[in-house]
């Protein structure tokens, strides 16, 4: 059995390797179709001909474009993804020091907005046309109509400006603390890891305000697809047949309804979170959160053509893994589906 | 241990002498007095500002932690606050300099006592290494260095330890101003080569990411895309020790959030605010606010000679004269800055001035008849959408005053990214809004960037071969040469006749601080100096 989803997984990691090399060929020539010249762009003030013929020589880019495709797949292989010129570090220090920013703001996000919106949804169905159903229907439609920056600036200005309980708005720590040695690179983890729980207690203060803003934006599709799963679980045959066996309220709604609500919930958890890790740009420049959406939106207004092309390939990468990742949870949150098809 | 060590001597900073616990939560600007925290918007992307790729804001490395030959003073300003004074060079490494009666060389002595951070003397050896660097690596510094004639490795002589020679190939005005500027920074020849290599003689890695000088603080943290912090340089020697023990540069991307920041007081000083924040936050009271002009730069309208009626000055002049310069001044600048029209005509040889330029609509359609376009013209106006906080509001009313003219306009906005190639590179621009300042504050300086056949930063594409003499002539001329003054009062008329940048308002620079900080002085580079900031 072990053995099985073994090859299985090696089989879906096989398959990812064309979509991988699609999304390579695709980004190489998407960036150099950009308008805009960088090296004019990087050669700065008072640049003059020469100088940026001297950018665009030590760029690479003055040859032809086969010659810097190959060249871009050979520094690949190697694991070499380049330098970014805008931020003046290899686009690999800069993915890593980033990408745990992100995903530590993203799954504290989506824990919260799970924690909020399943119960919510869950209420919601088995309450129809009660008081918690419009509740749910009030807090899905402002979710989802609220954009990102209102709901965080309107957050900063309520409880950091106006109330002053939240830290102030500087990033992951405030100025006093150190970032804790490198583990995980979540901070709150790493700085309990580094037995500091003070710091760990000053990042987490940090991630409280920016996690609110995107669950707020997130916990609107969790909730809704909670909802319209259990009510669609709730009425087919089997829970009928359930109830008319007599069995506990509890049991029919927990064992039996909700883990065959589940996979919906999985699956648009799975696309909310790749939706969530890239379109959080809003959210980072209100909080000077040094994430990852940040980043790929400078590098690509000044065509930073190594920080684009990194981005989108650990993107893609970081997709795979996900998708690959909600595949297995389907086999075992519901041991019918197979992963023959 | 490293963090540790950090630790502990930033609570030792912050808490003075650690009476407090550190788990106490304290806004850390309001914590202690020789703990600074600036905030800005913009991301610092190397500490070399000698390397390829290096952006703005990271100028501001090369002014806190090196020094240079030689430094502008310092003014006060009328309303009390501080700026550089362009008039005025003074000693920074070199204690004296004398200058060769053929102005061809400059012999400077450096100060006895100068050393670099790390307690090694700083030598002529460390200045000729450095000099050579910067004329050496390409790109903007040895643009910046060629401005000053300073162009091969071989004009810097090193006559022994202490002593070493400028050779110019002509007098000029512009050298000793053009080594007080950040681009010729001395740096710590001994260590940089010791982390040199072959591909890489003159140590760029290392330095892109450490400093090795003589300034007043060095680099003690770079968190890229965060923050920098600084930390004093006990052993500095060009001025009196900075008030701050640290320095703490945060990157805080959103305007609104530093705009929060400050008025809570949990940040010192925000560097470079938007218009509409300086003039809100000055009426409100709540943080004090800086607003200084920025010198030889003005926000203009440049018309482009490649597009035709543009190369009738008639046609400009009409353009010129429907400008709503009031409308414009208040809506697009919070009247911050300076008013650049309505004179009653050039007077002196003040630069930038205002314009004889008012809006007459009759004056501008008399004009546009004149030159035979009657039934009026339509062009194209682009403006910088890195710029559009100005820009956009400018381009709308000029869209609509051009339009009682019979100027049709369409408004087309260009990424920030591609604008230098369009407006700059390819000069292409029919008719677009442009912000160029010159660093060296000469009139003839701004003219030989912007009026010059040629030269990247003329996006009008003028040329007018007297325009061209007169700048050849005087570029090279000391101030009090006979010869200055009517050449740059010439100069000044033809800019004004000939109209190819119609000049809209000269531009301020606001920072928005606390009360307790003394000390903010504005630079023509334009970035942060944390040197003279101190928090009572």
């Amino acid at each position: 059995m072990t053995s099985s989803r073994g090859m299985i997984v090696l089989k879906r990691l096989a398959q990812a390797i064309p979509t991988l090399f699609g999304v390579i060929v695709v980004t190489f020539i998407i960036t150099r179709a950009l308008p805009g010249d960088p090296a004019a762009y990087f050669a700065g003030p008072a640049a003059t001909p020469e100088s940026i013929a001297q950018i665009r020589a030590g760029m690479g880019l003055d040859k032809p474009l086969p010659e810097q495709f190959v060249r871009y797949l050979q520094d690949l292989a190697t694991g070499n993804l380049g330098s970014s010129i805008s931020t003046g570090q290899t686009v690999l220090s800069d993915v890593l020091s980033r990408l745990p920013a992100s995903l530590e703001l993203t799954f504290s996000a989506l824990l919260l907005a799970l924690v909020i919106a399943v119960p919510l949804g869950i209420l919601a169905a088995t309450r129809q046309g009660t008081f918690v159903d419009h509740l749910c229907r009030v807090v899905v439609t402002a979710g989802v109509s609220l954009p990102v920056f209102f709901t965080g600036l309107a957050l900063v200005y309520v409880f950091y400006y106006i109330l002053g309980v939240a830290p102030a708005p500087v990033g992951r720590l405030d100025f006093i603390y150190i970032s804790p040695p490198t583990i995980t690179g979540f901070y709150v983890i790493d700085a309990l890891l580094a037995g500091d729980p003070e710091t760990a207690g000053a990042a987490f203060k940090q991630l409280i305000l920016p996690a609110a803003t995107l669950a707020i934006f997130t916990l609107a599709p969790l909730a809704r697809m909670t909802r319209a799963a259990m009510l669609q679980v709730l009425a087919s045959d089997f829970i009928r047949t359930a109830r008319a066996a007599g069995l506990s309220r509890r049991k029919i709604l927990f064992t039996y309804a909700f883990r065959n609500a589940l996979l919906p919930v999985v699956t648009t958890l799975g696309m909310v979170f790749s939706f969530v890790l890239g379109a959080n740009v809003l959210v980072e420049k209100v909080f000077a959160w040094p994430g990852i959406g940040s980043y790929a939106v400078e590098a690509l207004v000044v065509s930073d053509y190594a920080a684009v092309q990194g981005f989108v390939l650990v993107m893609a990468i970081l997709f795979v893994v996900m998708n690959l990742l909600i595949d297995l949870s389907y086999t075992v949150i519901d041991p019918r589906v197979g992963f023959d098809g | 241990m490293q963090r540790r060590e950090f630790l502990k001597s930033s609570a030792a900073v912050l808490l003075g002498a650690g009476l407090l616990p550190l788990s106490e939560v304290l806004p850390a600007a309001a914590a202690a007095n020789d703990t600074i925290v600036v905030a800005t918007g913009a991301t610092i992307n190397s500490l070399d500002l000698h390397r390829q790729g290096t952006n703005r804001a990271s100028y501001q490395v090369a002014i806190n932690a090196y020094d240079r030959l030689v430094k502008f003073g310092t003014k006060t300003m009328p309303d009390g606050s501080l700026s550089y004074d362009s008039t005025k060079i003074e000693p920074d490494l070199a204690e004296s300099w004398t200058v060769s009666d053929d102005g061809k060389v400059i012999t400077f002595k450096l100060r006895p006592n100068a050393v670099f951070s790390d307690g090694s003397p700083v030598t002529a050896q460390d200045v000729k290494w450095s000099l050579d660097r910067a004329v050496s690596l390409g790109g903007f510094p040895t643009t910046q260095m060629k401005a000053g004639l300073m162009e091969k490795p071989e004009q810097f002589e090193v006559v022994d330890d202490k002593t070493i020679k400028v050779i110019l190939p002509r007098k000029s005005k512009l050298t000793l101003p053009d080594l007080a500027v950040p681009i010729p920074f001395i740096i710590n020849s001994k260590v940089a080569k010791a982390h040199a290599t072959e591909k890489d003689p003159w140590a760029t890695e290392y330095l892109h990411r450490n400093t090795a000088g003589s300034g007043a603080f060095v680099v003690e943290r770079w968190d890229p895309g965060q923050q920098v912090v600084y930390a004093r340089n006990d052993k500095w020697t060009s001025g009196p020790l900075p008030g701050a023990k640290r320095v703490i540069m945060r990157e805080i991307p959103s305007a609104a959030t530093r705009r929060a920041l400050i008025e809570r007081g949990d940040v010192d000083l925000v560097f470079n605010i938007p218009d509409k924040d300086a003039n809100e936050l000055k009426a409100s009271g709540k943080a004090k606010v800086v607003s200084t002009p920025i010198e030889n730069c003005i926000y203009v309208l440049a018309l482009n000679d490649k597009f035709g009626p543009f190369k009738d000055k008639r046609v400009r002049q009409a353009i010129a004269y429907a400008l709503p310069y009031e409308d414009i001044f208040k809506t697009a600048a919070y009247q911050t800055g300076v008013p650049m029209w309505g004179a009653d005509k050039a007077e002196g040889i003040a630069w930038p001035q205002p314009s004889p330029y008012k809006q007459d609509l009759e004056k501008a359609k008399a004009l546009l008849a004149e030159a035979g376009y009657k039934d009026g013209l339509t062009v194209p106006l682009y403006i910088n959408l890195d710029l559009a906080s100005w820009m956009e509001p400018t381009a709308l009313l000029i869209q609509e005053s051009l339009a009682k003219i019979g100027v049709k306009t369409t408004i087309e906005k260009i990424p920030g990214a591609n604008w230098r190639t369009a407006a700059n590179v390819e000069r292409r621009l029919e008719m677009h809004l442009d912000d160029f300042g010159g660093w060296l504050n000469y009139p003839d300086y701004y003219f030989f960037w912007t009026y010059m056949p040629g030269t990247i930063f003329n996006s009008s594409n003028y040329d007018n071969p007297e325009m061209v003499k007169l700048v050849n002539e005087t570029l090279d001329l000391s101030v009090d040469d006979p010869a200055y003054a009517p050449n740059i009062k010439k100069m000044i008329d033809i800019a004004f006749e000939d109209v190819p940048r119609v000049p809209l308002w000269q531009p301020a620079l606001s920072s928005a601080m606390t009360p307790k900080i003394s000390g903010y002085e504005f630079w023509f580079h334009r970035q942060p100096d944390a040197r003279k900031l101190t928090k009572s």
